[in-house]
């Protein structure tokens, strides 16, 4: 499953829902991407594209499926103006084992990170600028092809 | 034809979306880059590196000889940046 949200999320709501009366699950495996302030930072603001996200999201949730035995999973990611310490991002994964749970929720954020269109702009006291793409978000997707 | 520009594209662009008429034969992405690139200076500055310029064609990824069309939705965007 996958949602795109404004609004903040329960890590432990959204677990909790997300397992519920499956008892072949064995292993849950979550992270959450937070908003980080390496000094002076004010606000990050997201943009995404409506529609194409949904789309690609669906496409990723389905690829992790492809890829490992889950029992369920989730993302969700916001958009919108955040602050410092704020919840961006939350990737969950249930498995019979905790291998595949653990491996296919770093998968699920290598991928988004570089396959879902969102952008993200900074504020601090100079003023805003959009935040440059990472290389080595790059090297963290590709690590994943060719396997599986 | 939709066209959609996000981020700093839509900054340097002064709009996020418009509909446009590109002549006949502009078959491509990199076809319509050309043309909408040769409409206004601003344009022109939207486009000024195309190296850093990704698109998408009715919301998927697309490369510069994807095909397009009119009623087509073409997005242009800088690297994504969320996660």
């Amino acid at each position: 499953m996958i949602r795109v949200q404004r609004e903040a999320f329960d890590v432990g709501r959204e677990i909790a829902e997300l397992t519920a009366g499956n008892t072949r699950i064995g292993g849950v495996a979550s992270f959450v991407g937070l908003v980080r302030d390496l000094g002076g930072l004010r606000s990050m603001t997201l943009e995404h594209y409506p529609g194409m996200t949904e789309r690609q999201l669906e496409r990723i949730d389905a690829e992790a499926h492809r890829r490992w035995p889950l029992e369920a999973s989730l993302i969700v990611h916001r958009y919108g103006r955040l602050e410092p310490g704020d919840p961006i991002v939350l990737t969950i994964t249930a498995s019979a084992h905790r291998q595949a749970a653990f491996d296919s929720c770093n998968f699920l954020m290598d991928w988004l990170k570089t396959e879902a269109p969102f952008w993200k702009r900074e504020e601090d006291r100079d003023g805003e600028r959009w935040v440059a793409a990472r290389t080595d978000d790059d090297e963290a997707r590709d690590r994943w092809r060719g396997a599986g | 034809m939709k066209i959609l520009y996000f981020a700093w594209l839509r900054d340097k662009a002064g709009i996020s979306e418009c509909e446009v008429s590109p002549p006949a034969g502009t078959a491509t992405v990199g076809a319509l880059i050309d043309w909408l690139a040769s409409q206004d200076e601003r344009q022109a500055d939207v486009f000024a590196d195309r190296s850093v310029v990704r698109f998408a064609v009715n919301q998927d990824f697309a490369e510069a000889d994807t095909p397009v069309g009119p009623g087509d939705e073409v997005a242009f965007f800088p690297p994504v940046t969320g996660g």
